[in-house]
């Protein structure tokens, strides 16, 4: 009589893999810069877009991008969200703000936080700036700026969005 | 059905660590290359791309799209990309053409291995349940594919050192790209220790970073384009079980089975590009697809001078290509391979105009 063996439904097989990740030449001169407090993007040739974080080409063009432009840190949101559901591992207790920022100087947005704002008004083309960590906290890391807080200024129209100068917004 | 033509090719330089350069940095110059050898300047000048590479190569989720912000891919692009080496990504290309969906095409393929360990890396291609939970690398089972060789009696370990041999000098003559070259003689290979017996470490492919590109279109579009080119005569691919232990590893069933309807032997062979990441994999290969002495093989020294993982095949192909587009040679064929001990196979045929 042979003996009844239990049916296997699964197994369970971890994969680790080790890794050495660079994050690019463009983005390393970014972090370099971040490091020193400063937001650093890179302009096209082309279509003289400006992009931070750069990625070294231009997405529209597929060119390189070389020049380096120093940007405010003062930004217009773009669009936004507000995150009601807390996700596991995050610090950050819901609900809050994350929004596309397109900083003055630049052309295209980034993400990242907003805080020391009234959730239910946040808006599109609402003016904010960085908050950033005391300067011995900073690192080679967007987490340098805390996060984004309201600015007194008036809105940038949807059609300005995005062209901001670094000199900021002048009404 | 259409035929098809093989306008430019670049690959960029083999390298065993392209240090901190993502991969739109590797990409982007060999794009560029490739389009300019066209008489093209973007990719908006071609109706179809498509790209070839694998995330857990560099272990950063979702490469491959971040690798499109090389392209200038906005509306109305076309693209595609396949998770394999990028000749299949030609294969997609052709097959786009063929069924009129469009004129021309670029490809690409790009690897950066460096930052991780790759023969472990490569053990998770292996089938869930059974290999890849041992996390068999590469090179143990390339080195059981060759042990099994000898045992036989169907190649010596001479064999072995002389394609190695053979590589390292035809890359030294023919290949500026090449990572590895040089003349060494096949007494002072065999004289070196082994790594994963049977293996040498000069029997394996080394780890590579970089990337190739290819431009390809109609043979109404080449004309029209005033640029010379090669035609693809044939190209065929097939697979075989993932189950190791019911494959025959000593003979390469499905290149035999690609090799027949892509037409190898159809006319004679002058030059063959075959994608042999070890070196016994070429004594298989060669006797697969049939090939004699009046073949010169691997005059670029193939992967064994440098392998830039899902790139490398279609370079093999854009190699022999680039001879024809030369006037060096008038037929030829190139090799791709995927998968462990040669899995997957697909063999193309170019000719003349
Ligand atoms: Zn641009």
């Amino acid at each position: 009589m042979s003996e009844e063996r239990e049916m296997i439904t699964g197994i369970e097989v971890p994969i680790y893999l080790k890794y050495h990740f660079t994050a690019g030449e463009a983005t390393a001169r970014f972090l370099s810069q971040v490091r020193q407090g400063k937001l650093v993007g890179q302009r096209c040739p082309s279509c003289n877009n400006v992009y931070l974080p750069p990625r070294g080409s231009c997405a529209a063009c597929g060119v390189a991008t070389t020049e380096e432009v120093e940007v405010a840190d003062k930004c217009t949101v773009e669009s936004f969200t507000i995150v009601y559901i807390p996700i596991p591992g995050n610090p950050i207790q819901p609900p809050y703000v994350i929004a596309n920022l397109i900083p003055d100087g630049a052309n295209i947005s980034f993400i990242h936080l907003l805080s020391e704002c009234d959730n239910d008004t946040v808006h599109r083309g609402q003016r904010v700036q960085a908050v950033w960590k005391p300067q011995e906290e900073w690192d080679y890391a967007m987490d340098n700026i805390r996060y984004f807080k309201p600015l007194d200024e008036p809105d940038v129209p949807s059609e300005s969005i995005g062209k901001v100068p670094v000199t900021g917004w002048e009404v | 059905m259409k035929d098809i033509a093989i306008v430019s090719f670049a690959q960029s330089d083999c390298v065993r660590n392209a240090g901190a350069k993502n991969e739109v940095e590797l990409i982007m110059p060999v794009i560029k290359s490739a389009l300019g050898a066209a008489g093209l300047s973007t990719a908006q000048d071609v109706d179809f791309t498509c790209s070839g590479s694998c995330d857990y190569q560099q272990g950063a989720a979702f490469a491959f799209v971040l690798g499109v912000d090389a392209l200038g891919a906005v509306p109305p692009i076309k693209e595609s990309h396949v998770e394999m080496d990028a000749a299949w990504a030609l294969y997609e290309a052709i097959l786009k053409i063929r069924m009129g969906h469009a004129d021309s095409a670029l490809v690409y393929g790009f690897g950066k291995s460096s930052p991780g360990e790759l023969p472990t890396v490569l053990s998770q291609q292996l089938d869930p349940y059974y290999l890849a939970p041992l996390w068999v690398d590469t090179v143990s089972l390339a080195a059981m594919q060759a042990r099994m060789m000898l045992d036989q009696g169907v190649m010596e370990e001479a064999d072995m050192a002389a394609v190695v041999a053979r590589s390292r000098r035809n890359a030294l003559a023919n290949n500026p790209h090449a990572q590895l070259k040089g003349e060494v003689a096949v007494e002072q290979l065999l004289a070196e220790e082994t790594w994963v017996s049977p293996l040498r470490k000069h029997d394996c492919c080394p780890v590579s970073d970089g990337a190739s590109a290819m431009v390809l279109c109609t043979v109404e579009k080449a004309r029209e384009w005033g640029k010379p080119y090669a035609v693809i005569s044939g190209i065929d691919h097939r697979i075989e079980t993932h189950n190791l232990g019911a494959r025959d590893l000593t003979r390469s069933v499905s290149t035999e089975q690609a090799a027949a309807v892509a037409g190898v032997s159809d006319g004679a062979i002058e030059v063959a590009e075959i994608y042999a990441p070890y070196s016994h994999q070429e004594i298989i290969l060669t006797r697969a697809l049939g090939l004699g002495s009046e073949t010169v093989v691997n005059p670029s020294g193939g992967v064994l001078a440098g392998n830039l993982m899902m790139a490398s095949g279609l370079s093999r192909i854009g190699e022999v290509a680039q001879r024809i587009i030369n006037g060096d040679i008038k037929r030829g064929l190139a090799h791709a391979t995927s998968g462990p001990c040669l899995q997957h196979n697909l063999v193309t045929v170019l000719e003349a105009a």
